[in-house]
């Protein structure tokens, strides 16, 4: 299924696809379209999320703009705005300047506005190739970052756990018929 | 995700990709009422010109409730307690062998919240639609987490209301009013078409059902509405 067509997506996103599983700390320094699955944490310091549809998110979520079409289980900072659309489902507690909600989201928790949090995380930064470090001890949490090159993911499942390498190799992302 | 979720979307959405029986499946919603609310206006007075307030709305999410709240400065809980008591992990038998609820089990997911947490509530209609064993339990915990001195707005059927009294959702107006939503329940292709409301009144009221419910709290004012509403604010 494509992304949900808006105005907040563009094609240029970083994009995880609905089959995608990760678990761990999600970081990146781009927008991201996440249409799969996370547990864990989400880091997306003066960027944008939009959680799609078949998003399903057990995470607490740090970015500047975050719009939500699926289901969140954690707590939500967008340090500028946060959108629920008529489909999210979200469980956790929000702090944002701006919250704009839909006629049938459903919300459960607490919802804290605040002013000036957009200067904190700066201006935007250049998109560049997040670099990627992954683990596969279990003593510590398998960390997955991502690139826009290669990062539309289909049908393959991601744990994150070859070595550390500067880009995450399209393989773990995306599988190829 | 809990099993309150999975009720949530077999009560309200179906499927990610919806067939048209999933559609229909899906609660008929309709326009909004005006309404003045001598009890809601005694609510606004009562929390204006304050900063920084926790305000616990229990009613179904309503954008234009957590706009207008979080447009006061205030911090807006919002928790849908009637569709959580729907969870059918809260099933039970009870000693006399009566289907009942685990208000236990109800209590340890919902209104998990602090001591003395909350400045305001507003529990609109919602013991009128409970289930009977959750009603005492919910008003108890309301009185834990509500901080001295801190308001709740209820309101209630009167008899004449009747049993098929339409289910509402109730959004803040402007000018310290409300606006009512009635919510049906799917048409599921019954021939006579009849609409019947989502939820069904349980029980009605009276007076000194009322004091009794909140006998712990601090004091009771009452408003009779002419739509056999009675608003109720009370002072914990």
């Amino acid at each position: 299924m494509d992304p949900v067509k808006n105005d907040n997506y563009r094609p240029e996103m970083a994009h995880i696809g609905k089959s995608v599983l990760v678990k761990g700390e999600l970081s990146g320094s781009e927008d991201l379209y996440l249409d799969g699955e996370v547990e864990g944490s989400i880091e997306l310091r003066g960027h944008s999320l939009i959680i799609g549809p078949h998003g399903r998110v057990r995470a607490n979520i740090h970015a500047r703009d975050i719009v939500v079409h699926g289901k969140v289980e954690g707590n939500v900072r967008g340090t500028d705005r946060v959108e629920l659309k008529k489909s999210a489902i979200l469980m956790g507690d929000i702090s944002t300047q701006r919250i704009l909600i839909e006629d049938g989201a459903y919300f459960k928790g607490g919802i804290e506005t605040q002013k000036g949090d957009a200067k904190a995380d700066g201006a935007k930064p250049e998109a560049k190739a997040a670099s990627a470090s992954t683990s596969s001890s279990s003593a510590s949490p398998a960390v997955a970052s991502y690139s826009s090159q290669g990062a539309s993911a289909s049908t393959a499942t991601a744990h994150a756990s070859s070595p550390t390498a500067q880009n995450v190799h399209p393989s773990l992302l995306e599988k190829k018929y | 995700m809990s099993s309150v979720t999975s009720n949530i979307f077999r009560l309200f959405r179906g499927d990610a990709s919806p067939s048209p029986a999933a559609l229909a499946a899906q609660p008929a919603v309709s326009e909004r009422i005006p309404r003045r609310s001598s009890g809601f206006a005694e609510f606004a007075r009562a929390i204006a010109g304050r900063d920084s307030l926790c305000v616990l709305d229990l009613g179904p999410t309503s954008p234009a409730n957590i706009t207008h709240l979080t447009g006061l400065g205030h911090r807006s809980y919002n928790e849908d307690v009637l569709l959580a008591s729907f969870d059918s992990s809260l099933a039970m038998t009870s000693p006399e062998g009566k289907p009942t609820l685990n208000a236990q089990k109800f209590l340890a997911d919902n209104l998990a919240y602090e001591r003395e947490l909350f400045d305001a509530v507003l529990l609109w209609d919602m013991p009128d639609y409970l289930h009977e064993s959750l009603v005492k339990p919910v008003v108890e915990r309301l009185h834990y987490v509500m901080k001295p001195g801190g308001v709740l707005l209820a309101f209630f059927h009167t008899r004449d209301a009747g049993p098929d009294a339409p289910f509402y959702r109730y959004h803040i107006a402007p000018k310290d009013g409300l606006s009512l939503q009635p919510v049906w329940k799917p048409m599921d292709g019954l021939a006579n078409g009849r609409r019947t409301p989502m939820f069904r009144l349980q029980r009605v009221f009276n007076n000194r059902h009322i004091e009794n419910l909140f006998r712990d709290f601090g004091s009771l004012k009452f408003f009779l509405a002419r739509d056999n509403v009675r608003e109720v604010l009370v002072v914990r």
